[in-house]
């Protein structure tokens, strides 16, 4: 088997938005190429709307799913807070993938803080030179869908070429795992660009 | 064989599958429930599996199983050990026939945990082995060695994972169902100088233990999972008088690895099972060094295991961690604080993490969990809430989603222990405050887990207090398992429910009203009536999980209508109601419409929308 280059991903969002399939979907990929996949996820309480995360990590002689500050090649954020919460992880010169739709929590809701939106896009756009803002609200209207901000941001992940995947591999990897009723919408979602 | 990507969970499931488990039983706690789940899952057709109603009965039903010879598994998370504390200590007594593991998930942190409390001590305590597994593959191997050791020393035994493994996933090699070892049981053999434990028998199979103990260290010594990572590069050349190596256990030792990923690498210490500690390797490792660093998650159990050997055998190594300060004393670890321990053990800050050389980010919105838009417990909390305005009160809260009720805005759990514990924590409340109203929620599946004896114990001492059943018909929080009001099994048989009125009647109740909290109005008077009343009584809010219900209804706000009093976000907490400028607004994806909000709107802007 040829080596292959290992990369590692932190995925993170918001509880109930998808993350998990998204890493599932990449995991599915890479193995499909021979490559080892390990991560490690929240999963329990945070799921009920809290700060979220996968750390994902593909090659064979990596010895922990978890990737220190500073390490990871990949960051795909699934709202912008969140990715601002991980920026730190991601290293030098990494590629960052980051949905530009907040989720406001219940407590900025509330009133009781505030949910600073522009300080934060301001703040990627300037510190992140390998970043991609995608645009999930237009991509939810032009798809009719939000469920698939997942794949959307699959999509731009595999085009900013910092995971080391195809279109056809993840598009495979669609099809095996989700409903064949689902495949149309996915495929679109793969390709959209913002 | 093939391979799967698997949580360490599913793999630790499997690998008790592989071992030839006959029976298995468990109650759902976050990092553990998924190994049971499994277990139903892939059930090949010859397992026997089940939700018990809590800790306890499924390690005595599982005892039972393996006093018959059969290989029994028993899952809970760490805290459930608690519950299941009374026939562990005497089961370790008494000893079992079939295999038996008993796997617990720790859960450093803690991310869904009352406690921070180490298996390994409880191991310790309760005189029983320990594994700990590093990584999912090795949770899968380990398992079924967990229960070849079981049998060949007649002793139930922990499997220990900590949440990393557990919820860490792998791409490993499993095999097919049909590789599955088969496992017979000869039964039942009735012998009452072995089964009935007398102080009498405690004495001789205490001493027994203790002498068996002694055994297995030396024998655990030489087991491949407790072993010595040789040094490489220059510090296997350092010069006398700078011997420093690495001591650690599960996840932690694949922090320590990637710290040293591609570089020279120290002596490292893997302790695989910490109990009973493998004293001769132990001392292998420590001869000829000067210092140790313990790299352990919880309680310094390595450490101490060290400290021991080098004051049994007068050895001059000095050990650092957790009790010398060395490393942080709670909290879970990762990749950077391990790198930090150890960065400053070696004095080597290659070994630090890179600061990324970022400005100073704007101010992050902290995000706690809440609960889930349309979820009956909220509407639950506000009929209480609304119904005792201008009280004084006291709301007991318990361990279920309906934790997540203490948040801002609805600020309805006054305390918190454990499982069960709200109802007699009220009624000690009341007592010492008497002009309180005192109530206590608890969830359904927590009810039957450990409520139901707190509700005896109110009535038969003569506590004034309303119990609230928070009733969505699922154990929801660790992802919706059946239990025994569901009226399903494990094993998906549909059997006869256990009804919550009919046992609270059965205790004494008189007040037992059964409301849907959607229904505002009805919930709020029936909230009313039951304070006005005294001694113990009860309300059942039923209405199912909205994770479950999945509910096609939204709701939506008639803008025109709406005068922007922002009443439903201000008092509801709903994620999907949501201020838009002004006014408020409805996210429709996660929107249920349960219509608790419209009931609330001063204006009735609020209605169901045409879908």
């Amino acid at each position: 088997m040829q080596s292959q280059k290992e990369v590692s991903i932190v995925l993170c969002g918001v509880g109930g938005q998808g993350t998990i399939l998204a890493s599932r979907l990449i995991a599915d990929a890479a193995m499909d190429k021979g490559m080892h996949v390990r991560s490690a996820e929240t999963i329990g309480m945070a799921q009920r709307g809290g700060c979220v995360f996968t750390n994902l990590r593909l090659g064979k002689d990596i010895a922990t799913p978890r990737i220190g500050r500073g390490k990871a090649d990949l960051l795909i954020a699934f709202e912008p807070a969140e990715a601002l919460r991980m920026l730190p992880y991601l290293k030098e010169g990494g590629s960052a993938v980051v949905s530009a739709q907040p989720i406001m929590p219940v407590s900025a809701m509330v009133g009781m803080m505030p949910y600073h939106k522009e300080e934060i896009l301001d703040y990627l756009r300037k510190n992140v030179p390998g970043l991609t803002l995608v645009d999930s609200k237009r991509a939810e209207q032009e798809l009719g869908s939000a469920k698939c901000l997942n794949v959307v941001l699959l999509g731009a992940a595999v085009r900013s070429g910092a995971l080391g995947l195809t279109e056809a591999d993840i598009l495979g990897a669609i099809r095996r795992r989700l409903p064949e009723k689902l495949h149309a919408l996915n495929e679109r979602a793969l390709s959209f660009t913002a | 064989m093939h391979k799967e990507y698997l949580m360490g969970n599913e793999a630790i499931a499997i690998g008790a599958l592989a071992a030839g488990v006959n029976f298995a039983a468990g109650y759902p706690g976050t990092p553990s429930t998924e190994v049971l789940e499994t277990v139903a899952a892939r059930n090949p057709g010859n397992v026997y599996v089940e939700w018990s109603v809590n800790e306890k009965a499924a390690m005595e039903a599982a005892a039972g199983a393996s006093y018959a010879g059969a290989r029994t598994l028993v899952t809970m998370k760490q805290v459930g050990l608690n519950v299941a504390c009374d026939p562990l200590m005497s089961l370790e007594y008494i000893g079992i026939k079939g295999g038996m593991v008993i796997m617990t998930a720790d859960d450093p942190g803690p991310i869904s945990s009352q406690t921070e409390q180490d298996t390994r001590t409880f191991a310790m305590f309760s005189k029983v082995p320990v594994f700990d597994p590093s990584s999912v593959e090795e949770a899968f191997l380990m398992i079924q060695e967990a229960f070849d050791f079981s049998e060949e020393w007649k002793t139930p035994v922990l499997f220990r994972a900590t949440t990393r493994v557990d919820h860490g996933y792998e791409s490993i090699a499993v095999p097919e169902p049909s590789e599955y070892r088969t496992h017979r049981w000869e039964g039942f053999m009735k012998d009452a100088s072995r089964w009935v434990i007398f102080p009498k028998l405690s004495v001789i199979n205490h001493a027994k233990i203790e002498e068996r103990n002694a055994a297995l260290s030396a024998q655990l010594s030489e087991y491949s999972r407790n072993f010595i990572l040789p040094a490489s590069g220059t510090y296997s050349t350092a010069e006398a008088g700078k011997r420093k190596a690495v001591a650690t256990h599960g996840i932690n030792y694949t922090y320590v690895c990637d710290v040293f990923a591609g570089a020279d690498r120290p002596e490292i210490l893997r302790v695989g099972v910490p109990f009973p500690f493998p004293e001769q390797l132990a001392l292998t490792f420590l001869r000829g060094k000067d210092e140790i660093l313990c790299v352990e998650e919880l309680d310094p159990v390595i450490e101490r295991g060290l400290l021991h050997v080098c004051g049994k055998y007068h050895l001059d190594v000095r050990i650092r961690g957790k009790l010398s300060q060395d490393a942080p004393l709670s909290g879970e670890n990762d990749v950077d604080r391990v790198g930090g321990m150890l960065a400053a053990f070696f004095e080597n800050n290659a070994l630090l993490a890179p600061t990324p050389s970022l400005p100073e980010a704007p101010p992050l919105p902290v995000r706690p969990p809440v609960l889930c838009a349309g979820c009956p417990h909220r509407a639950s909390f506000y009929a209480v809430k609304q119904a005792m305005k201008g009280e004084k009160t006291f709301y007991g809260g318990d361990i279920g989603c309906y934790t997540l009720g203490n948040a801002q805005p609805l600020d309805m759990c006054d305390t918190c222990l454990c499982m069960g514990a709200g109802i007699n924590i009220a009624q000690g409340i009341g007592r010492m405050e008497p002009d309180t109203k005192c109530f206590a929620f608890v969830g359904d599946s927590t009810f039957f887990a450990s409520g139901i004896t707190g509700v005896i114990n109110a009535v038969y001492n003569q506590a004034d207090l309303t119990l609230i059943v928070l009733d969505n018909s699922t154990t929801a929080m660790t992802g919706h398992q059946p239990h025994p009001g569901t009226g399903r099994t494990a094993m998906g048989q549909l059997v006869e429910r256990v009804s919550i009125e009919k046992v609270l009647r059965g205790i004494g109740l008189t007040f037992v009203e059964t409301v849907d909290p959607l229904h505002l109005a009805a919930a709020i008077d029936t909230v009313r009536r039951s304070a006005a009343q005294p001694g113990v009584k009860a309300i059942i809010f039923r209405s199912p999980c909205a994770a479950i219900a999945r509910s096609r209804k939204r709701a939506e706000v008639d803008t025109d209508a709406c005068i922007g009093c922002k009443k439903c976000i201000r008092e509801l907490g709903c994620p999907a109601l949501i201020p838009d400028g002004e006014k408020a607004t409805i996210d429709t994806s996660l929107c249920t419409g349960c219509m608790l909000c419209a009931q609330i709107c001063p204006k009735n802007a609020i209605a169901l929308a045409d879908i």
